[in-house]
């Protein structure tokens, strides 16, 4: 009856009354539908996770002048279900000396710690599994189980290079959750809330015109996070191969690959939630819950397509330069950013929003200017040291 | 027995499994791995009781960090991370009395308490813990003086790392 306005209220208020009219006891009955609600979402999730593959492609291949998976199916559509097929008829094998146990729960753990993040995730108003009030914390959390089974698994493999890789990819993945926790507290105050359903429904202003380099430095991290280009320092195909998922085939190997990809689609998800006002544009939420949903995942849509266009136009960055960057400009920069945002939300507080956009809006422009002031600087100074100051003045004219 | 308690006792049996495989596994990284399981049971029994900060800051902290700080240092000190040695020192025994002793006492303690046979009352609708933990942390009538000294103890420690890691010119 009021399926339209609230589905997951009523469909889960006509299982109950199914499942009690069976004669099943009433806690037993939530416990079963909130499990079959679970088992929706992740089969949703893992169906998208298949088209992901087709979208990537289809991308990457438009990005390098090319037309991608043409052949199976209207537009290549059937390719990753082919793809499927032949991961599974693969071999399955573990390398002599592995670790059984662990080599095998690693990509599972890796799976695993992107669909956890889906439990926060608020598709719609009243579509969303749970509104935790630590929402931005447990980001982090799934993040550290991700890369507890990065390591997992290049340990667990017995090769060198996966092991390195694996060094890498942690030391990488452990460095930007720093500036990442960082910039995930600017929505936090903006907000007052930490949940995710609470900072969507306070940004009446997109958060992005409010702290645009907080948006910015969050991408960075999240794409980092994501072990993609131009942080994806575990793949060297010289030196390293592909780092932690050397030695991995199959679907093994498939779930990591997979896992990559949903990781990469649900960051763009987080940045459109966080930043980018979630499920809410112009009213249309107001209408009907589903169009909130299309709108959240066009929205996730586009996050990702700008992670796949920065993936495929950069070039790796070495790893004293990527943990140097990190250390040294994103993470002081992120702290920095955060006591301007708290500083200029109290004294804003209280003024009409076009001031207060604006004021907020300045004061980003205004670190950021300051902070690649001090960049420019420093790094003009190290240059001097070596080269000698006549070159580098010679350089600058 | 409600769904609750039957939760939590399997709950505690696996960190209690996993934390008696920490001690007596050889392998110091599945001791590591092991460590990482007990850490999280101890987050879904933060979980239990309606403290989901905190769970969530265990899991960021002491498997987000500390964990994988420890399979790092494993990973870097030996080759092969097996230890051959016997595992038990040949006062085990004192330790094992300390052990029960001190179960015994608390036991007796938390059983003399008469509010630990009653039901805890559940917390009112609406009730916002992590706001009530913050404001807690930094009002000046609860914990502001603690949690500033704890915060400077560990910014000491952090400058102290870095100047022992600086490398002088």
């Amino acid at each position: 009856m009021n399926f339209w306005n609230d589905p997951l209220k009523t469909a889960a208020d006509w299982l109950m009354g199914v499942f009690t009219g069976w004669g099943m006891n009433e806690v037993a009955a939530q416990v079963l539908i909130a499990f079959l609600g679970v088992l929706l979402l992740i089969t949703l999730l893992m169906v998208l996770d298949i088209f992901l593959v087709w979208i990537e492609r289809k991308v990457v291949a438009r990005f390098q002048d090319r037309l991608g998976p043409n052949r199976v199916g209207p537009f290549g559509l059937i390719q990753p279900f082919a793809d499927i097929v032949k991961l599974l008829i693969k071999e399955d094998f573990t390398p002599g000396g592995a670790d059984k146990v662990v080599y095998n729960i690693a990509p599972m753990l890796s799976m695993m710690s992107v669909l956890i993040l889906w439990a926060i995730v608020p598709l719609a108003p009243v579509i969303l599994s749970v509104d935790l009030n630590v929402g931005l914390l447990y980001l982090i959390a799934a993040g550290a189980i991700g890369t507890l089974s990065i390591i997992m698994a290049g340990w667990a493999s017995n090769n060198k290079f996966a092991l390195i890789g694996a060094f890498r990819q942690v030391a990488v993945m452990v460095s930007f959750e720093v500036p990442m926790l960082a910039t995930l507290l600017i929505p936090t105050i903006l907000s007052g809330s930490m949940g995710l359903n609470g900072i969507v429904q306070a940004q009446n202003t997109w958060f992005v015109f409010i702290a645009p380099l907080a948006a910015l430095i969050f991408l960075i991290a999240a794409i980092a996070e994501l072990g993609r280009a131009p942080f994806d320092l575990s793949e060297g195909e010289s030196e390293l191969v592909s780092g932690y998922n050397i030695e991995y085939a199959g679907m093994k190997f498939g779930m990591f690959y997979a896992g990559e990809l949903l990781h990469a689609f649900t960051f763009g998800g987080f940045w459109a939630i966080l930043f980018f006002g979630g499920y809410r544009f112009f009213g249309l939420e107001q209408v009907s819950p589903f169009l909130a949903v299309a709108v959240m995942v066009f929205k996730a849509m586009i996050g990702y397509w700008i992670i796949m266009w920065i993936k495929y136009t950069m070039m790796r960055i070495r790893i004293d330069h990527m943990l140097a960057f990190n250390w040294k400009f994103l993470t002081p920069v992120a702290f920095v950013l955060l006591m301007v945002v708290a500083l200029a939300n109290a004294l804003l507080a209280g003024t009409p929003t076009w001031l207060y956009v604006s004021g907020m809006f300045l004061s980003n422009v205004l670190v950021a200017w300051a902070a690649m002031e001090v960049a420019r600087t420093v790094s003009r100074r190290e240059r001097e040291k070596v080269e000698g100051p006549k070159a580098v003045a010679e350089a600058h004219h | 027995m409600t769904a609750e308690q039957i939760v939590f006792l399997i709950v505690a049996l696996v960190t209690l499994g996993s934390a008696f495989m920490v001690v007596t596994t050889r392998n110091l990284i599945h001791a590591a791995l092991w460590l990482v399981a007990t850490l999280f049971g101890v987050a879904v029994v933060y979980a239990l009781l309606n403290a989901g900060f905190l769970a969530v800051v265990q899991v960021v902290v002491y498997i987000g960090a500390i964990a994988i700080l420890f399979i790092f240092a494993v990973m870097l000190t030996r080759k092969d991370a097996r230890d051959s040695g016997p595992q038990t020192h040949k006062n085990w025994w004192v330790g094992a009395l300390l052990a029960v002793a001190s179960y015994l006492g608390l036991s007796a303690l938390v059983l003399g308490w008469s509010g630990s046979s009653k039901a805890a009352a559940g917390l009112p609708s609406g009730f916002d813990a992590v706001g009530q933990l913050g404001e807690a942390l930094t009002s000046p009538n609860a914990y502001v003086l603690p949690f500033e000294v704890a915060s400077v103890l560990l910014l000491a420690a952090l400058v102290g790392a870095v100047y022992v890691a600086f490398n002088r010119k």
